[in-house]
This record gives structure tokens, C-alpha cells and sequence, in this order.
């Protein structure tokens, strides 16, 4: 069992109030996953910034004084790259006016043992060991504004309670997947990435399937498409939530293992695994409430 | 106080006690749903409660084994009305996993949507969903009877072994798989039927069961607009020409 909160909010009005909303919802999804949480959240004044590139780093420790991790950076980078280095909770930001790749090759110079958690240009992740409302706060989650936010808590089945085992699962720019559930045949699907030559950052099975709709994009497959082929190759109990910089999708699987309900307004599309994490949004009293159907994959768009 | 539809919900009798005459209300917003629990389980026939700001929280109104009328104002998680044995529950709303599972009596009456194993293994009583009801629902029912105003998800009736499910809607992939002496009734499509459950003639006496039911839940659905399912006892009575699978 796990706990999946989602929120995209289509009404820019809402933007400020992104923090204290998910943070109700994942307040009520702590019971189906206490061990370990993760966040992802977008267009966040202060973590990411228009036109530049943040590497989400697993951990406040990186072994290295932030002075001395933007000082190589800005080593290691073209001059106008102005790297910066910032400690939020258990996660290192670091962001700098130049392509993602760039930047990942550039910290992994600097920081060789570093886990990259998160990459893009609109998202930033944190996720960690604990309970998950004192990750939210240690991050500051509630005085968060932003466009879109994905939350989950972990019950582990299929590997360690780690921070890096924990979700979201984000392995190309600005694309998040979070998974209420487990994949029987992940060991396969891996070893056939692999031979694609995609490096792994963990043993579990969701690093599989968010490596394998990464892959899925890269050879041109929509996201909704990705995920249908997704269906055809792992097998197991999953509810997802993928999240791209302006998209959200959420697919089941084919017999509907995991639960899901959606609530949908003019206002914001909201997902969780158990209707209580909708119940304090606002106008939810108005709002078209459904859970989705098994292997229909539905996407939404900011 | 919700105006309880079904026929058999009707007000509180006389001669219960003073407390019977009045409504007592609990307020889930400030009151744990323990408290709540212990309350119904306490309360004598005839009394009747209102449970407002249900928002979604699990086990409400779960064990009631006194004749009294229960009205949830807002939507119900996991696991409403479970094990429910006397008196009636009305969800002004949708319910999560596991509606009145194991129902052994009364009445359960949900005005939105049910998730999914809605009644499950629900050995009597009604249940009646005005809206759709999700995957598995009546599954391993053992005398239930469900009256579902939408539509029913995959998997609904497996394994059913007595009681009447009745939907209004359509039903999905495998209807009655693997099901015994249950009755199903379904106006729309079928997507699929399971192992060993076919299509069967209407008789007068099943449109007589059938009216029956669809008044017990309110409607006025035509019962000669439905079809009715039910066992070919292919797979549970013992064939001697397979015993030499085993």
C-alpha cells in the first residue's frame, strides 16, 4: 500500500495556495505509506527559475560546502552560467542558466557520489526517510506556490526503505511518475533498458517504469501513448501519476488493483488514492468526482 | 435530516425511549468516528442519527445491530456500513471500497457512486446505489439483494452464490464469473460474461422479483426492459468425465 496525492491547478488565482493544498491532501494519505514520502512541485518561486536548469540532489550532505559546489560549478561552466547551490530540507538545489544536460554533467564532476533526483527547468523534488508530514514541513511545502504538485507516501514491497527508493521517480526533464503499487516483471524490463544502455539510480521497480516511459518519449511516443505501451510491457498492480512541466496523466491498471479518484473542476484537476485527501479542497462540493477506469490512460493539460 | 427514500426506512417507532423521538446528530468534523461507532452501537431501535462531515473517513456507521435509521450527510470512505445487520443507512453521497461488506440485513442506500466490491459477500438485507457501482461489486454475495441505479465495473458477481443484483445501467467484463444460485438482472449492455454464466429466459416470475426489487429501491424502471443471468451449473457440480483431471 501506498499513498498518491496529485494537484494540478488550472486556475493561476490558486498558485499561491498550491503548498497549503497539497499538504492537506497528503495529510490524509499518511496511513497508506508511513515509512518514507516524496514530493515534486512546479513553477515554484525560489526553487526553479524560467529559462534555467535545477538538479534536484538527493540530501542536504553533499560532502562539499555549497560555496565550494558553486565555485567548481562556475569552474565547469560557461561564464554566464551563474550557478547556485541551496539547501531545502534533506534537498540540494542547484540551478544554473544552462541546459539540463550540461548542468547534470557539470555536477557530477563536482559531486561524484550525488543522486540526482529530480532535473528540469520547472520542477523541483524532495524526498526522504520518515514521516511524511515532517518531510513536507522540513521542506516548507505549505508556504509553497507553484503550478502542479505530486505527493507520495511508500509502504516499500519491492526494495529498502531509502530516500532514493522513495517517490516520485523523475529521469528526464520535468517528467515525475509516482506508483501505488508494484511491477511482478520489473527485473526484465530493466535488464532490456539496460542493453538500451539507460543507467539505473536504484533497485526498485517504479525507477523501472519511469526509465521506460522516459525511453518511450525519447523514441517519440506521447504520454499517453507511453503509457499505454507501458501497460503492454509491465505487468503487476499499479495506479500512476505522471507529471511533465505542463501535463498531468494518471492510468490504472487493467483490473484496477489500487484505488483512484479524481476530482475535476474549472478551477484544478486533483488525484488521490482515497477521496478523504479531497475532501478539504475548494468548491469539492461542486466538483465531478470519478474513479478512473481500469487501463484508461487520462491525461490533463495546465 | 436527509428524507430517507426507501419504503422500508420509514420514521422512527413509538415507544423506544424519550431519545427515539428526536434526531441525534454527530458531527465528524469534530468528533472521531469511534465515538461515533460506539454511539450506533449502543443506540436502541427506533432512534435515528445524522452524521454530518463525513469527508471521506473509513468504517462509518460499520456493526449496527439496533432498527435505527442512520443518515451520512457527504461522502463515505472504505468499508461504510460494513457488517450491517438492523435499521438503514443513507449515504447523501459516494462511498469508497467495501459498502456495507458482509451485510447481514436491513438497508443500505447510497445516492452517488459506489467504489468498488460494493456488498461483498453480503449474506442479506438491501443495498441500493442510485449511482454506478465500481468494480467486483457483489462479489462472493451469499443472499444480498443490490439494486444499482448506473452502471456495475468488471468482475461484479464473481462467485455469487445467492441473492438478486440488479442493474439498471451496464455491466462490465466478466458478469457472474464463476457464479452459482445468484440472480442478476441487467437493463443495458453486458460487456462480457464470466466462466459459466449465461443469459436466461424471463419468466413471469422473475419479472415479478425483479418489480419487486426495483420498488424495494424506488425506482420505476420497467422490469420487461431488462435480461436476466444467471448459472449453467457447468462448473460446480462434479462431471464424472473429468475425474481423471484432478
Amino acid at each position: 500500500m501506498c499513498g498518491i496525492a496529485a494537484l494540478q491547478l488550472r486556475n493561476p488565482s490558486l498558485h499561491p495556495r498550491m503548498g497549503t493544498l497539497l499538504s492537506s491532501m497528503l495529510c490524509q494519505i499518511v496511513d497508506r505509506g508511513p515509512d518514507s514520502a516524496g514530493l515534486a512541485v512546479y513553477d515554484v518561486p525560489g526553487l526553479v527559475s524560467p529559462g534555467t536548469s535545477t538538479l534536484s540532489l538527493l540530501g542536504r550532505h553533499q560532502g562539499r560546502d555549497a560555496s565550494i559546489i558553486t565555485a567548481s560549478l562556475g569552474d565547469l561552466l560557461p561564464s554566464d552560467a551563474s550557478p547556485t547551490v541551496q539547501i531545502i530540507g534533506d534537498t540540494t538545489l542547484v540551478n544554473a542558466a544552462v541546459p539540463t544536460d550540461l548542468l547534470v554533467k557539470a555536477v557530477s564532476e563536482t559531486l561524484p557520489g550525488s543522486t540526482i533526483t529530480g532535473r528540469g527547468e520547472h520542477v523541483a523534488v524532495m524526498k526522504s526517510v520518515g514521516h511524511p508530514m515532517e518531510i513536507a514541513a522540513d521542506h516548507g511545502l505549505e508556504s509553497m506556490a507553484g503550478s502542479q504538485g505530486l505527493s507520495h507516501t511508500r509502504m516499500a514491497t519491492e526494495s529498502a526503505v531509502t530516500a532514493g527508493g522513495s517517490h516520485p521517480f523523475s529521469v528526464a526533464d520535468d517528467l515525475c511518475l509516482v506508483h501505488n503499487g508494484s511491477f511482478s516483471n520489473h527485473a526484465t524490463v530493466r535488464r532490456n533498458l539496460l542493453r538500451e544502455g539507460v543507467v539505473f539510480d536504484s533497485d526498485n521497480d517504479t525507477e523501472v517504469g519511469a526509465r521506460y516511459i522516459a525511453s518511450r518519449l525519447t523514441q517519440g511516443d506521447s504520454l499517453e501513448e507511453a503509457l499505454v505501451n507501458l501497460g503492454r510491457v509491465l505487468d503487476g498492480f499499479y495506479t500512476l501519476v505522471v507529471t511533465t512541466a505542463d501535463g498531468m496523466a494518471v492510468v490504472r491498471d487493467p483490473i484496477a488493483c489500487k484505488p483512484a479518484i479524481i476530482a475535476e473542476t474549472d478551477d484544478y484537476v486533483a488525484m488521490a488514492s482515497e477521496y478523504r485527501a479531497l475532501a478539504a479542497l475548494p468548491g469539492i462540493g461542486s466538483a465531478r468526482i470519478f474513479e478512473p477506469e481500469p487501463g484508461k490512460v487520462y491525461t490533463w493539460s495546465l | 435530516m436527509v428524507t430517507l427514500t426507501l419504503p422500508d426506512a420509514a420514521a422512527p417507532t413509538e415507544g423506544a425511549g424519550a431519545e427515539a423521538a428526536g434526531t441525534s446528530t454527530i458531527d465528524l468534523g469534530t468528533a472521531p468516528v469511534r465515538e461515533l461507532n460506539q454511539a450506533l452501537h449502543d443506540a436502541v431501535d427506533g432512534q435515528s442519527w445524522t452524521v454530518t462531515s463525513p469527508g471521506g473517513r473509513h468504517s462509518l456507521a460499520v456493526g449496527i445491530t439496533a432498527d435505527i435509521d442512520v443518515a451520512i450527510e457527504g461522502h463515505a470512505g472504505y468499508y461504510a456500513a460494513g457488517m450491517h445487520q438492523k435499521g438503514s443507512v443513507t449515504i447523501t453521497g459516494n462511498a469508497g471500497v467495501g459498502l456495507a461488506e458482509n451485510i447481514m440485513s436491513g438497508t443500505v442506500h447510497v445516492t452517488g457512486d459506489a467504489s468498488q466490491s460494493a456488498a461483498a459477500t453480503g449474506h442479506g438485507g438491501l443495498v441500493v446505489i442510485d449511482g454506478n457501482a465500481g468494480a467486483r461489486c457483489g462479489i462472493s454475495m451469499k443472499g444480498v439483494d443490490i439494486v444499482v441505479g448506473g452502471s456495475i465495473g468488471h468482475m461484479s458477481a464473481f462467485m455469487a452464490q445467492a441473492g438478486r443484483l440488479v442493474v439498471c445501467g451496464d455491466a462490465g467484463d466478466a458478469l457472474g464469473d464463476s457464479i452459482y444460485e445468484a440472480r442478476i438482472y441487467v437493463r443495458g449492455s453486458v460487456a462480457s460474461l464470466g466462466a459459466d454464466c449465461i443469459e436466461k429466459p424471463m419468466t413471469p416470475e422473475h419479472l415479478d422479483e425483479l418489480a419487486g426489487l426495483l420498488a424495494a429501491a424506488g425506482r420505476t424502471d420497467s422490469p420487461a426492459d431488462f435480461k436476466r443471468y444467471g448459472s449453467a451449473r457447468k462448473l460446480y457440480h462434479f462431471n464424472v468425465h473429468n475425474s481423471t483431471s484432478y
